[in-house]
C-alpha cells in the first residue's frame, strides 16, 4: 500500500469515526430523553472519536516516516558480508547512495559489483515489507483506537474536556514549532561557526581589516593566503544601513505625522495602505531598480559634478533600501502617534499651541520610545537585507566611509561564499556561517532593545 | 407647578408617545430667567452647533459675567460640553463640527476671520474632564504655555511663573521638592490641580472647565472646588458639571441645558430654590438626568 493510499484510507477512517461516535452519542441520548442529558454535545463525542482514531495512528505514521530510511539502510548494511562493506563513514555513505540509486533504477545494475546488486535487491525487498508493515500497523492502531474510544462512551463521559485538552496540546505544538525552528537554525549556524573559528582565530575575524576569503588548494598557489577580517564587511553594512536610515527615518516619521495629525480620514484611508504597499514590493524588484536606475543616475550625476562615482555605489543601495524600509518606520510611528491620547492633544491646543507645536513638544516626546523602537526594527531589517545590496552595492571589500564607492556587506559576502561549487569544510565556506552568526546576534540585539523600548512605552498610558 | 407638568417633564428621560408633544412644547419656549447680564465677559447670541447633519445646540444665547463662575448643568447629551468647547473654538479641531452665531469676548468677535483661534485659546483656557498632564516634569507642564507664548525671557522669570501658578493652584507646597518628577506620577486630584496651574500660567481671561471633578474622589473634589472659588476673584470661569451640589457650591449663576436648548438661566440660588421652568425643576429634584 503506497503512502498516499494509506493517508487517504486513514482520513476516511477518521471521518467514519467522527460520524460513528456522533450517531452513537445520539443513540445514547435517546433513551435518556435528548442530548441535554449527555455531558457534552454530540459534536464533542464525534471529535473525540476522530481524535482517538486518528491521533495515535498519525503518531505511528510520523515515526515510521522519520526512521524508515535509517533503519532499512542499517538492515541492508548488516545483511551484507563484512568484507563487502567499506570501512570509513564517508565511503560507507557513498556505497549506500550507490545502492539506493541502483535500487531505484537510476543507475544501471549491469555495471555494478554483485554485492551492490544484491544489497539493492535486499533494499527494495525491505522497503516493500516495511510499507506493508506500516500500513497494517497504522490502520490497526486506528481501528483499535476507534473501537476503544467508542466502547468507553457513556452519557457521563467528559468528551468536551478531552477535546479541549487535545486542542490545547495541538496549539502548544504549533507554538513550539516556531521556537524550535529558530533554536535549530541558531544551533546549526553556531556549530559551523565554531568549526570556522578552529581554522581562523576569533580576534582575526572580529578585528581584521582585510577581507579576502581565499584558501589554498595547492601548497604552492600564488595569492592563496586568505584573510578573514570582517571589519570591512560590517563597515559596509553599517554605511549602507546608515544611508538607508537617513532616508527612511525622516521621510517615514514625517509621513506618519502627516497621516496621523493632519490628513483627513478619507486621505488617510487611501494613503496608509498605499504606503504599506511599499513593504510588499519584492526586494529583488527594489534590487534591479537600484542597479539599473538609481546607480547609473547617481554615477551620471556625480560625473556631471566632476566626482568619480563607481557604477555600483553604497549610496545607490542605501537610498533604495531607505525607500524600502519607509513603511516600517511610518507604520510603527503612526501606530504610536495615534496611540497618544487625544486628551494630550486637546490639552496642548487649549493652551494656545499650534498643531506643529503640539506635535513637536507633546506628541513626539510622548511617542518617542515607540518611534525609537520602530526605527530599530527598521534598522535590523536594513542590516539583514540582501537582495538590494547584492545587485547594487558591489563586491569589493573596501574599508571606506565614502558613500560614492562600491562597498560590500555581510549579506552579500554570505551569498558569494555559498554560491557555486564549494568544498563544505574549507574556512572559505565556513566563514559564511560565522558572518551569519554575527549578523544574527546583531539583529537579535537590536530587536530585543526595540521590543524592550516599545514595551516600556506601552505601560505609560495604561 | 401642576402634577401634569411634572409628569410631562419627567417623561423627557423616556418620552411616551402621547407626551412627546408636551415635551416639545416645553422645549420651544424661550429661555427662562436671566440669560443676559450687564458687564459680561463673554456674550453669545443665536448659537447653533452642528456635528455633520446633526444639530447639537439650538439657538442659545447666554452671557458669562466678568469674574463670576457660571455652572452649566443638564442631562447627558444636552450639549453643555459642546457649548463650552465653542467658547474657545476647541470645536474647530473636531472634524465635521460647524458653529454659527455670535460670540463676543470683550466685544471682540471670536469667530471673525481675523481672529486667530490659537491666540484665542491662550486667552480662554480650558481644563478637561480627565486630568491630562503631559508626560513631562511638573515644572515643564506648568512652563509649557509660558514658553510657547514667550511670557518669560529668562529662566528666573519662568521659575516665578511656575511657582506663582502652582501657588495659585494650591499645589506648590505639595510639589515644590519634586518639580523635576513627571506630572503623570501625581495623584488624580493633584494632576487636575496641575492642569489648572498649567492653564493659569498663561494668564487667561476666561477658564473653561469641562467636568473637572468627575474623575476625582470627594476629598480631591473639595480641594478643586475651593480652588475654583479662589480663582473666581481674578478669572471668569465657566464650568460644566454633572453634580448639582457642585454647581450649587461653586457657581454664581447656573444655566440648565436640555436636548441642545438653553432652558433656564438664573442666579444659582434661584435655580436651586425656586426654579421657574418645569424641566429645570424636574431635573434638580432628581426626576431624571
Amino acid at each position: 500500500m503506497s503512502l498516499v493510499n494509506l493517508i487517504i484510507t486513514l482520513a476516511l477512517l477518521i471521518a467514519a469515526a467522527y460520524f460513528w461516535a456522533h450517531s452513537r452519542s445520539l443513540a445514547l441520548a435517546k433513551p435518556l430523553g435528548g442530548i441535554r442529558h449527555l455531558h457534552s454535545l454530540p459534536l464533542y463525542y464525534g471529535l473525540r472519536g476522530a481524535i482517538w482514531c486518528g491521533l495515535p495512528a498519525l503518531v505511528v505514521l510520523c515515526l515510521w516516516l522519520m526512521f524508515d530510511d535509517p533503519v532499512v539502510q542499517s538492515l541492508v548494511l548488516a545483511g551484507l558480508p563484512a568484507d563487502a562493506v567499506p570501512a570509513g563513514p564517508a565511503e560507507r555513505s557513498l556505497f549506500l547512495s550507490t545502492v539506493v540509486n541502483v535500487a531505484s533504477g537510476a543507475l544501471p545494475a549491469a555495471d555494478q559489483p554483485a554485492a551492490v546488486v544484491a544489497a539493492a535487491e535486499r533494499y527494495n525487498a525491505l522497503r516493500g515489507t516495511g510499507q506493508l508493515l506500516v500500513a497494517v500497523i497504522t490502520l490497526g492502531v486506528a481501528i483499535s483506537g476507534l473501537l476503544w474510544g467508542v466502547r468507553r462512551m457513556s452519557p457521563q463521559l467528559r468528551a468536551r474536556q478531552e477535546v479541549e485538552r487535545v486542542f490545547r496540546w495541538a496549539l502548544l505544538a504549533c507554538a513550539s514549532i516556531a521556537i524550535f525552528a529558530t533554536l535549530g537554525i541558531v544551533v546549526s549556524v553556531l556549530f559551523e561557526s565554531l568549526r570556522f573559528f578552529e581554522a581562523v582565530p576569533l580576534t582575526d575575524f572580529l578585528f581584521g581589516l582585510e577581507w579576502s576569503p581565499q584558501t589554498a588548494i595547492r601548497a604552492d598557489q600564488v595569492g592563496s593566503s586568505g584573510a578573514f577580517g570582517a571589519v570591512p564587511l560590517f563597515m559596509g553594512t553599517l554605511l549602507i544601513s546608515a544611508i538607508a536610515l537617513l532616508v527612511a527615518v525622516p521621510v517615514g516619521l514625517m509621513s506618519a505625522i502627516y497621516l496621523g495629525e493632519y490628513a483627513g480620514s478619507r486621505l488617510r484611508n487611501i494613503a496608509k495602505p498605499a504606503l504599506e504597499i511599499l513593504a510588499g514590493v519584492p526586494t529583488v524588484v527594489y534590487g534591479f531598480f537600484a542597479a539599473l536606475s538609481v546607480a547609473p543616475f547617481i554615477r551620471d550625476l556625480g560625473a556631471s559634478l566632476g566626482l568619480s562615482v563607481s557604477s555600483e555605489s553604497a549610496l545607490a543601495a542605501g537610498l533604495v533600501m531607505g525607500v524600502m524600509i519607509i513603511p516600517f518606520v511610518s507604520s510603527l510611528a503612526d501606530d504610536v502617534i495615534t496611540a497618544v491620547p487625544r486628551s494630550l492633544r486637546d490639552g496642548s491646543l487649549a493652551l494656545g499651541a499650534t498643531r506643529s507645536e503640539t506635535v513637536k513638544k507633546v506628541i513626539i516626546p510622548a511617542a518617542l520610545p515607540g518611534i525609537v523602537g520602530g526605527v530599530l526594527l527598521a534598522a535590523s531589517r536594513a542590516i539583514g537585507e540582501t537582495m538590494i545590496v547584492v545587485m547594487a552595492a558591489g563586491m569589493a571589500a573596501k574599508l571606506t566611509l565614502n558613500p560614492l564607492e562600491a562597498v560590500t556587506t555581510v549579506t552579500v559576502q554570505i551569498v558569494t561564499l555559498l554560491v557555486g561549487d564549494q568544498e563544505f569544510d574549507s574556512p572559505k565556506t565556513l566563514a559564511a556561517f560565522a558572518l551569519g552568526l554575527m549578523l544574527f546576534l546583531i539583529t537579535l540585539l537590536l530587536n530585543v532593545i526595540a521590543l524592550y523600548i516599545v514595551k516600556k512605552y506601552r505601560e505609560l498610558y495604561d | 407647578m401642576t402634577t401634569a407638568a411634572l409628569d410631562s417633564a419627567s417623561a423627557a428621560a423616556a418620552p411616551g408617545r402621547h407626551r412627546v408633544t408636551e415635551l416639545s412644547e416645553l422645549l420651544t419656549q424661550r429661555t427662562t430667567g436671566k440669560p443676559f447680564v450687564d458687564a459680561a465677559k463673554m456674550r453669545t447670541r443665536n448659537v447653533n452647533v452642528y456635528y455633520g447633519e446633526k444639530q447639537a445646540i439650538f439657538d442659545v444665547g447666554l452671557d458669562i459675567g466678568r469674574n463670576q463662575v457660571i455652572a452649566m448643568i443638564g442631562p447627558s447629551g444636552c450639549g453643555k460640553s459642546t457649548f463650552l468647547r465653542a467658547l474657545n473654538r476647541m470645536n474647530d479641531t473636531v472634524v465635521g463640527c460647524r458653529v454659527t452665531g455670535e460670540f463676543l469676548l470683550d466685544d471682540e468677535d471670536i469667530y471673525a476671520p481675523k481672529m486667530d483661534p490659537v491666540a484665542l485659546r491662550a486667552r480662554v483656557g480650558m481644563v478637561f474632564q480627565k486630568p491630562n498632564p503631559f508626560p513631562k516634569s511638573i515644572y515643564d507642564n506648568v512652563a509649557y504655555g509660558a514658553k510657547l507664548h514667550g511670557l518669560a525671557s529668562r529662566r528666573i522669570e519662568l521659575d516665578e511663573v511656575v511657582e506663582g501658578s502652582l501657588r495659585k493652584a494650591g499645589l506648590w507646597e505639595e510639589v515644590k521638592d519634586r518639580l523635576v518628577q513627571p506630572g503623570t506620577g501625581l495623584s488624580g486630584g493633584q494632576q487636575q490641580r496641575l492642569c489648572i496651574a498649567r492653564a493659569i500660567a498663561i494668564n487667561p481671561e476666561v477658564i473653561l472647565m469641562d467636568e473637572p471633578c468627575s474623575a476625582l474622589d470627594p476629598i480631591a473634589t473639595a480641594r478643586v472646588e475651593e480652588l475654583i472659588a479662589e480663582l473666581a476673584e481674578n478669572y471668569t470661569i465657566a464650568i460644566v458639571t454633572h453634580s448639582m451640589q457642585q454647581a450649587a457650591r461653586v457657581s454664581h449663576r447656573t444655566a440648565y441645558f436640555h436636548l441642545g436648548k438653553l432652558i433656564e438661566v438664573n442666579d444659582t440660588q434661584m435655580v436651586f430654590t425656586s426654579p421657574q421652568h418645569e424641566l429645570t425643576e424636574a431635573y434638580i429634584t432628581g426626576r431624571f438626568g
